[in-house]
């Protein structure tokens, strides 16, 4: 799976760096960082729980 | 279970209902919701939509609106439950019941005497921003605010962006129940820097005016005239229906640790009321982040079978909200409740970007960040553990 990244609606709230550090960060400006954007098994839960708790409606999981 | 009503079509029910077809529910699904249209995004509505930025379509949920495969009752009121028989009123007298419910029925704004009067506003639905953005084209003259919660600050943002000269009224500092009295005060600086009138400590006696408000008086005789008046002043619980259901109702649907609120029947979102295990009290929660989580995991539990680990998993999140303002993001995580000690430990109030810590005992409960989403989303982390101040403050200041 993939993760896609909407960068018109992020804004930066981190909710994401928070539910899946392994793929979200954010710098010291609060930009958002892809960190991976191919999700394997092992993180697809976290992913999927980024992308639904989102506030922006930012992320996408793709196949 | 073959057959699930969800009563309240907005984040919650519909967290709830992708959540049941996640879980692999495949039974027959309704959705009742009394507004008529399909679940929107509340957040846009003090701000993109007030200001006019941005087209009422693009808060509209999004989802797989044919995978979902509801049988959706929009414009349909519940008016009463029977818990017992898991049957429900719908408006016209019509019942129906059902193996399993959810229950989001939300919350509705809290009104003062006078509301009657034209130019009097509050901010929750559509229909209502649609009614006070066209009130705020035609006047563009003085508006009061009554109640400084978040959305009475974000509603007087919107107001100075607009250019509308904007009175904030507030019976003791901004969202102080919230984020505490240090805070509330900075965040009333945040808006007088901004030419906002904030007064703060002000009871309001009575709104005045004949057809049309006039003015707002306050509790110490001082009128303040305004055009346009906004009451944003809480919510209280949408369980007016639920009288005679059998149901627990004391501020809220009363629910157990893990969202049930009796066999077959659970609650999410604002006007659910249950024992967050993290903090051993009994509360609702009005947040965003909230209706998204405890939507899930309530519909995990209504489809757990005896046995299951969803029928004893308890609801236990770490509190988050935010708020924009002014291009600036508040972010609120844990909480500011009852705190011993409240200390800014990256950052300053002048630069408008800092973290403020709350100390409770010798945990760290909560954090707040101004324009610092990174680091409270690292706070957010740690507070989902065990949080020791001595732990936090002395590495991260």
């Amino acid at each position: 799976m993939k993760i896609n990244v909407n960068w018109s609606l992020c804004d930066g709230n981190g909710v994401c760096a928070a539910e899946a550090p392994k793929i979200f960060d954010l710098d010291d400006d609060d930009n958002l960082i892809l960190l991976q954007e191919l999700i394997g098994p092992d993180l697809l839960d976290q992913a999927e729980r980024a992308v639904r708790v989102c506030p922006k409606r930012a992320l996408r999981l793709d196949p | 279970m073959d057959r699930v009503g969800i009563v309240g079509a907005s984040l919650a029910g519909l967290n709830a209902a992708l959540e049941l077809r996640r879980q692999g529910f495949a039974g027959h699904l309704t959705i009742i919701g009394d507004e008529p249209r399909l679940p929107y995004d509340r957040p846009p509505i003090s701000k993109e939509l007030l200001r006019g930025e941005w087209p009422v379509e693009q808060a509209d949920l999004a989802f797989d609106k044919a995978a979902l495969d509801a049988d959706w009752r929009l414009g349909v009121r519940a008016e009463g439950l029977d818990a017992a028989e898991r049957r429900l009123t719908l408006s016209h007298g019509v019942r129906e019941q059902f193996d399993g419910l959810v229950i989001a029925t939300g919350a509705a704004p809290r009104r003062l005497p006078g509301s009657a009067l034209r130019g009097v506003h509050v901010l929750r639905t559509l229909d209502d921003m649609l009614s006070l953005r066209a009130d705020l084209r035609e006047t563009r003259e003085r508006v009061a605010i009554i109640g400084g919660g978040f959305i009475g600050q974000e509603i007087a943002a919107s107001c100075v962006k607009l250019g509308i000269e904007t009175v904030l009224i507030e019976a003791v500092a901004p969202s102080q129940h919230v984020v505490g009295s240090r805070i509330a005060h900075v965040l009333a600086r945040m808006h007088e820097k901004r030419g906002v009138r904030v007064r703060l400590g002000c009871a309001v006696a009575a709104l005045e005016g004949g057809d049309r408000v006039s003015s707002v008086r306050l509790g110490d005789g001082a009128e303040i005239a305004a055009s346009v008046v906004v009451v944003g002043v809480g919510v209280t619980p949408n369980v007016g229906w639920l009288e005679n259901s059998g149901l627990t109702i004391d501020n809220g649907v009363v629910c157990d640790e893990t969202c049930l609120a009796a066999p077959g029947i659970v609650a999410a979102g604002d006007v659910a009321r249950w024992p967050n295990p993290r903090y051993g009290v009994s509360r609702r929660v009005e947040h965003w982040d909230n209706a998204v989580r405890q939507g899930i995991h309530a519909a995990r539990r209504l489809l757990a079978r005896p046995g299951d680990e969803a029928e004893r998993t308890p609801y236990r999140p770490t509190p988050w909200f935010w708020s924009d303002q002014y291009g600036l993001k508040l972010q609120l995580v844990g909480t500011a409740h009852n705190a011993d000690e409240v200390r800014i430990v990256s950052g300053s109030e002048e630069e408008e970007r800092f973290v403020a810590l709350y100390r409770r005992g010798d945990r760290l409960i909560g954090a707040f960040g101004l324009s610092s989403a990174g680091k409270i989303a690292r706070y957010r982390r740690i507070l989902e553990g065990e949080a020791f101040w001595d732990d936090v403050v002395s590495p991260m200041a």
